[in-house]
């Protein structure tokens, strides 16, 4: 199978402003980009995360908060498709992508994660040059032209808010760099292949307080043309940079429950769950 | 001083101890049979004929080592490195697999003068081949082929689940992944591995003894590339006596003038072989990392 990658746009203000067709909202009405329905996912017999129904909107940061075991990773894992990879792993319930269910009959699950890409806890590049941690999604995906690669990395990279600091060198190692710098490489490797949805599973835990920063600027930026689902176990920073806010706990039965999602203004204010409001205000987690 | 220090200290100096005892044994036994082959060991000895009357040299025992060595690599590393990748990616979890490794542990251990005896009535007399250079590899292979499938398979394992999703996560398909990520890894295991069974492969002689038979030959004709024609040295159905054989027949029948001064000097050259034998595994499998982790 072969996949063709259009080819770069001119510059990053047109690529920022790019319209999207698929998700051109009907007057009045705001279009889901991903939404669950039910979905509960089992490790083994034991149910993990139970019923889940919610919506992503396009172009928005939608962050996922709760206390820790409370399953909102996995829920995330399961938007791409990679609780597959867990032996045991068992989803049920839908997950629809503009529409579609990711785990319907004949998806597969590489085109799933071609489309919803993701950026983990710990940053991963690759041991390979920071060129090559780029280039390497395009290149899965039947890109070889040189020239052609050369522009999506550094359109990549200037999208990530890195080149400015690697286009001097981007054959040194991507371990090499700082844990920030590496965070926005594999964020710059995840923006390569063009994707619409990018999921972050507490991106920041790993960083320090200057890095984060830039990664919660770089967010700012991104969600002009992606759309943004980020777990994070850090309020201040759901507050700070999200559009939207579920809350998930982990209910007496050790199976983690959605409580409420929501503007995250509201969320954060006037949130209808009083489990909401004693986590928001610190009361417990 | 408290007591944590000193125990500290204690374990620092016990495992610096053993360190160095490693390397004292090893440097020992290179020193040894160096020092005792000045004088023997030379450029001509290493590629003349045997000789009862004078030194002579181990010219056509060396070709045999090299010879062995590369026709069971040959053999082990595709069908040893596709067998650890299949167990330790694709192969399920059950009993069946359970198995198969309890059986790859069980074979690599195997006493090696059993396996010869396995391989003189499988390799020799079964197929009428006689003593063969292709029936000593398929001996050797027996045993190192479990060993060298099982230690990729644990160097695969070891390649951290986060390079692995961060491949997949990009829409990277399972093989991609490996071919791409994992096997580069990986590489430093296997190679590993190879360098283990390559010096099993040097240093073995009872697998060997019935196998690819203890006629010293005396002469080769390099010319004869006839590889049905078991004369040519190039044939695989040539009898092939490897220079440890060669060592342990000497010491066993102690026949000729110079047995002390050859014995030390193929032993010597055993050391270096497989020295230089480790040395270019490496870097082979630095340079094939590269190529992977590139284009």
């Amino acid at each position: 199978m072969s996949i063709t990658i259009p080819a770069p746009r001119e510059g990053l203000t047109e690529e920022l402003s790019r319209p999207r067709a698929a998700i051109v909202p009907a007057e009045g009405a705001e279009v889901a980009k991903l939404r669950t329905v039910g979905l509960s996912v089992h490790y083994g017999t034991r149910l993990v995360v139970g019923d889940v129904s919610l919506e992503v909107r396009a172009d928005t940061i939608t962050a996922f908060i709760g206390p820790s075991g409370c399953g909102k990773s996995t829920i995330l894992r399961s938007l791409d498709r990679l609780n597959d990879l867990i032996p045991g792993a068992r989803v049920s319930g839908r997950v629809l992508l503009d529409g579609q269910d990711i785990y319907g009959q004949g998806v597969r699950p590489v085109e799933v994660r071609r489309r919803v890409g993701m950026v983990f806890q710990r940053p991963n590049p690759f041991p390979m040059s920071i060129f090559e941690n780029v280039a390497y999604g395009p290149r899965r995906h039947g890109l070889r032209d040189r020239r052609r690669l050369e522009e999506v990395v550094e359109q990549s990279l200037l999208q990530a808010a890195l080149w400015d600091e690697v286009k001097g060198d981007l054959g040194r190692p991507a371990l090499a760099l700082s844990g920030g710098q590496q965070q926005r490489l594999c964020i710059a490797r995840a923006l390569a292949v063009e994707p619409d949805v990018i999921l972050m599973d507490e991106p920041c835990s790993s960083l320090d307080p200057l890095a984060t920063m830039r990664i919660e600027e770089l967010l700012q930026t991104l969600k002009a043309s992606f759309t943004i689902v980020i777990v994070t176990h850090n309020l201040q920073q759901a507050a700070r940079v999200s559009d939207a806010t579920a809350f998930f706990t982990l209910g007496a039965d050790r199976v983690g429950r959605l409580v409420e999602e929501g503007p995250t203004a509201r969320i954060f204010t006037s949130p209808r769950e009083g489990l909401t409001a004693d986590y928001v205000a610190g009361r417990f987690g | 001083m408290t007591r944590t220090i000193v125990a500290d200290r204690l374990a620092t100096a016990a495992l610096w101890a053993a360190g160095l005892a490693v390397v004292a044994v090893l440097a020992a036994i290179i020193a040894h049979f160096l020092l005792a082959s000045i004088g023997t060991l030379s450029l001509s000895f290493l590629v003349s004929d045997p000789s009862t009357a004078s030194l002579g040299g181990i010219g056509p025992l060396l070709w045999n080592s090299i010879y062995i060595l590369v026709l069971t690599l040959l053999i082990t590393v595709p069908l040893g490195v596709l067998g650890g990748i299949y167990m330790a990616e694709y192969a399920a979890e059950n009993p069946l697999t359970q198995a198969i490794r309890f059986c790859q542990e069980l074979i690599s251990s195997v006493p090696s003068i059993v396996v010869g005896m396995f391989g003189l009535a499988l390799f020799v007399g079964l197929t009428h081949w006689g003593y063969t250079a292709l029936g000593g590899s398929l001996a050797l292979t027996i045993f190192n082929l479990p060993l060298l499938s099982r230690l990729t398979e644990q160097a695969i394992r070891a390649v951290p689940a986060d390079e692995r999703s961060g491949s997949l996560a990009l829409g990277a398909t399972k093989w991609q992944t490996i071919r791409h990520v994992v096997l580069p890894l990986a590489i430093p295991g296997i190679v590993s591995g190879i360098i283990l069974s390559g010096g099993r492969i040097f240093g073995e002689a009872a697998a060997l003894l019935f196998t690819s038979g203890l006629a010293t030959p005396s002469h080769y004709d390099f010319l004869d590339l006839d590889l049905t024609d078991p004369r040519s040295p190039w044939s695989p159905f040539h009898p092939a006596t490897t220079l440890s054989v060669y060592v342990w027949n000497l010491n066993a029948e102690g026949l000729g003038h110079f047995v002390r001064q050859i014995a030390d000097a193929s032993s010597a050259t055993l050391v270096l072989l497989v020295l230089v034998f480790d040395v270019a595994a490496r870097g082979l499998g630095r340079l094939l990392q590269r190529r992977l982790m590139g284009a």
